[in-house]
C-alpha cells in the first residue's frame, strides 16, 4: 500500500542558490500523525507548503518527487495537481486571525468550497458543516455562522479552521503550528480536538510545531529538521525515551519541564551546532541537482 | 454589544453633516428648475451688484446678491451644482473603475502586470495634473464629456496606486493561500476574497475623487475650458467673482463656500462610509 504522503529527496533553493530544504524523504502513511519539528527557518513550514503546491515565488524545488496516495505531483498538470490537493489536503493554518476572510460571514466561507469546488449541493455543505461545528465543540453553531471572524476570539476561529479542514474528509491534514498564537489554555482544548477528530475520520496529519511538549502529545512519529535537513527520524516513543542524534538530544534537553523550569532551560550546545554545521557543508559539497 | 454598535453608528456626526450637506446641493441641483429664484441666465444691468439679503440695498428675490451682469448668484450657484454632481459621480466613477481595476491586478498577480502597470502610473504621475487636463480638454475640446474623460484619464492612478497596495497586503493573507489550496482558481481568488476586503477603501477613495473632480471641474472652469461660458458652472462663477471682488465680494466668496463644503463633504463621507462598512473598523 502506498504511503498517504511520501516526498523522496525533495530539495529547494532560493535564488541565490542557498538550499533551504536539502534531500528531505519522509514518508506519512494513512491515518498517521506526523510531527515535524525544528526551529524557526529549518524549513518546516516550507515542507507544508511544498505539499500542498504553495511554496512562495521565491522559492525552487530543484529535485525530489512528492506522491500523495501513489499519485506524483510533478507528473501533473497544473490543473489536475491542484485537483488533487483541492480534494485530498486541506490545512490548519498558523494564525487563525489572518486565516479567515474577515468581510465574509463564517458560514458562507465553509460552505463555499464544499459547494464550489466540490460540487456539493448547498444543503449538504450545510448540513455537513453544523455537524463539523458540533465535533469541534462549537455550542451555538446559529450565531457563530452568522459571524464575521473578527466577532470571534482566536480558540473559536480555529475551532472553526479545524471544522473547515476536516469538512471535506480530506486524507492528509498539514497543521501548520495551529496553537502557536493561541493562548496556553486555549492551546490545550484545540489540541485535544484535533486529536480526537483525526482519530475519528482518519486522517493522516503532518503536524508541523517547534514546540515538543506538543509533538509527544499528538504524534507517533517525529521528524527533527534542522537547517532543511531530516536530522533524525522515530517513533515519538523511541525519540523522547532514546533520542540517537546529538541535536535531538539537544533539543530535548532545552525543553522546559514544570518541575524544574529554570534550571533545565539549556540552549543547544555550541559544540552541536558545529558538527551539524559541518555535516551539512559535506552534504551541501557532494550534492549536485538532480543526483541527491 | 450590538446595541452599543448601532448607537456609535447612528452618532456619526461626520456622516450626517456631511451626507446632509450632500443631499441638500444634490436634491437641489436635481430640481434647480423649480427651486433657483431667477433665470440664471437672465441679465439685468439695472439689477447689477445687489449684495446679499442683509445688507443695504439688497432686493427681494435675489438672496445672495447678483454679478456684475445683473443675475442671480443663488440661482446659478444652484444650476452649477447640477454640473458640479454630474461631472463629480460620472468622472469619479469612471476613474474609479479604471483605477481600481487596474490596481487590484496588479497588486494581486504582481509579476509582469504588476511591474507594467506600476510603470504606466509612475510616468502618469511625472505630469503636472492640472496642466494635464488642460492640455487634455484643449486637445477633446471644450464640452462636459471631454471635461469628465479628462478627469477620468488624469486621476484614476490615484485608485491605482491604493488598491495595488491593498491587493498586495490581501493576497499575502493566510486566507488567499488557504483558497488556493483548497483549488480555487486566481480570477476567483481576486474577485470573491481580495475584491471584497478592498472595497472599504475603494469607497471611501471613490467619494474623494468626486471632491477632486468638483474642485478640477472649477479649475477648469476658471480657466475657461470647461463647458460653453453660457452655462453657470461654480468654477466661472468663482472665475467672474474675481474679476469683481472690489465692488461685489459675495460674488467670489458664495462660491467658494459652497466647492469648500460640498469637498470637504464628500471627503468626509467617504472617510464615515468606510469606517461603517469596514468589518474590522466596524
Amino acid at each position: 500500500m502506498s504511503a498517504c504522503l511520501d516526498i523522496r529527496r525533495l530539495s529547494a533553493v532560493l535564488p541565490n542558490g542557498q538550499r533551504v530544504l536539502r534531500s528531505v524523504s519522509l514518508a506519512v502513511q494513512a491515518g498517521e500523525v506526523r510531527a515535524l519539528v525544528g526551529e524557526s527557518g529549518a524549513g518546516k513550514t516550507m515542507i507544508g507548503k511544498a505539499v500542498l503546491g504553495v511554496l512562495p515565488k521565491s522559492v525552487r524545488v530543484v529535485e525530489g518527487e512528492m506522491l500523495i496516495e501513489g499519485e506524483d505531483l510533478g507528473r501533473l498538470d497544473a490543473k489536475a495537481r491542484r485537483n488533487l490537493i483541492g480534494a485530498r489536503t486541506a490545512l490548519i493554518p498558523q494564525d487563525p486571525l489572518t486565516a479567515l476572510n474577515p468581510s465574509r460571514r463564517i458560514g458562507a466561507q465553509m460552505t463555499d468550497r464544499l459547494v464550489r469546488i466540490l460540487g456539493w449541493s448547498g444543503e449538504r455543505a450545510d448540513k455537513r458543516i453544523r455537524q463539523l461545528l458540533d465535533e469541534v465543540q462549537i455550542r451555538d453553531p446559529e450565531r457563530v455562522l452568522k459571524s464575521y471572524p473578527h466577532e470571534l476570539s482566536g480558540g473559536m476561529r480555529q475551532r472553526v479552521l479545524i471544522a473547515a479542514a476536516f469538512a471535506a474528509e480530506p486524507r492528509l491534514i498539514v497543521a501548520d503550528e495551529p496553537t502557536t498564537a493561541l493562548d496556553v489554555t486555549v492551546q490545550k482544548q484545540i489540541l485535544r480536538l484535533i486529536a480526537q477528530l483525526q482519530r475519528d475520520h482518519g486522517t493522516a496529519i503532518l503536524f508541523v510545531t517547534h514546540d515538543l511538549g506538543v509533538v509527544a502529545k499528538i504524534s507517533q512519529k517525529v521528524s527533527v529538521l534542522y537547517a532543511g535537513k531530516m536530522v533524525e527520524e522515530a517513533e515519538t516513543a523511541a525519540l523522547f525515551a532514546a533520542p540517537q542524534h546529538p541535536y535531538t538530544r539537544a533539543l530535548i534537553a532545552a525543553t522546559p519541564r514544570y518541575t524544574d523550569p529554570y534550571a533545565s532551560l539549556k540552549p543547544v550546545d555550541e559544540s552541536v551546532l558545529a558538527g551539524l554545521a559541518a555535516e551539512i557543508a559535506a552534504a551541501d559539497k557532494e550534492w549536485r541537482p538532480g543526483h541527491g | 454589544m450590538d446595541e452599543a454598535r448601532i448607537a456609535r453608528r447612528g452618532l456619526s456626526p461626520r456622516l450626517w453633516l456631511a451626507g446632509g450637506w450632500l443631499l441638500l446641493a444634490l436634491l437641489a441641483a436635481i430640481f434647480a428648475p423649480l427651486i433657483a429664484p431667477q433665470d440664471p441666465l437672465a441679465q439685468d444691468l439695472m439689477l447689477e451688484r445687489l449684495p446679499p439679503f442683509w445688507l443695504d440695498g439688497a432686493e427681494p428675490g435675489y438672496w445672495l446678491g447678483t454679478d456684475s451682469l445683473g443675475r442671480d448668484l443663488l440661482s446659478r450657484l444652484i444650476f452649477g451644482g447640477r454640473i458640479a454632481f454630474i461631472v463629480a459621480f460620472a468622472a469619479a466613477t469612471s476613474a474609479c473603475l479604471i483605477g481600481s481595476a487596474l490596481g487590484l491586478i496588479a497588486g494581486y498577480f504582481g509579476g509582469w502586470a504588476d511591474r507594467i502597470i506600476s510603470r504606466i502610473v509612475d510616468v502618469w504621475m511625472a505630469f503636472p495634473p492640472v496642466l494635464f487636463a488642460i492640455l487634455l480638454v484643449a486637445v477633446l475640446g471644450t464640452g462636459l464629456s471631454s471635461v469628465i474623460l479628462a478627469i477620468a484619464i488624469i486621476d484614476w492612478t490615484r485608485f491605482c496606486r491604493v488598491i495595488r497596495a491593498e491587493a498586495m497586503s490581501q493576497a499575502r493573507m493566510d486566507y488567499v493561500e488557504s483558497a488556493r489550496i483548497a483549488g480555487y482558481g486566481r480570477i476567483g481568488i481576486m474577485l470573491r476574497e481580495v475584491l471584497p476586503n478592498v472595497l472599504p477603501s475603494v469607497v471611501a477613495l471613490l467619494s474623494l475623487e468626486m471632491g477632486i473632480a468638483v474642485i478640477v471641474e472649477a479649475i477648469l472652469s476658471f480657466v475657461n475650458l470647461s463647458i460653453s461660458t453660457d452655462d453657470p458652472t461654480w468654477g466661472s462663477i468663482i472665475a467672474e467673482g474675481r474679476l469683481s471682488i472690489h465692488q461685489a465680494w459675495w460674488v467670489l466668496v458664495f462660491p467658494l463656500i459652497t466647492l469648500i463644503l460640498t469637498v470637504l463633504s464628500f471627503s468626509q463621507f467617504g472617510e464615515a462610509l468606510k469606517a461603517r462598512f469596514d468589518p474590522v473598523l466596524r
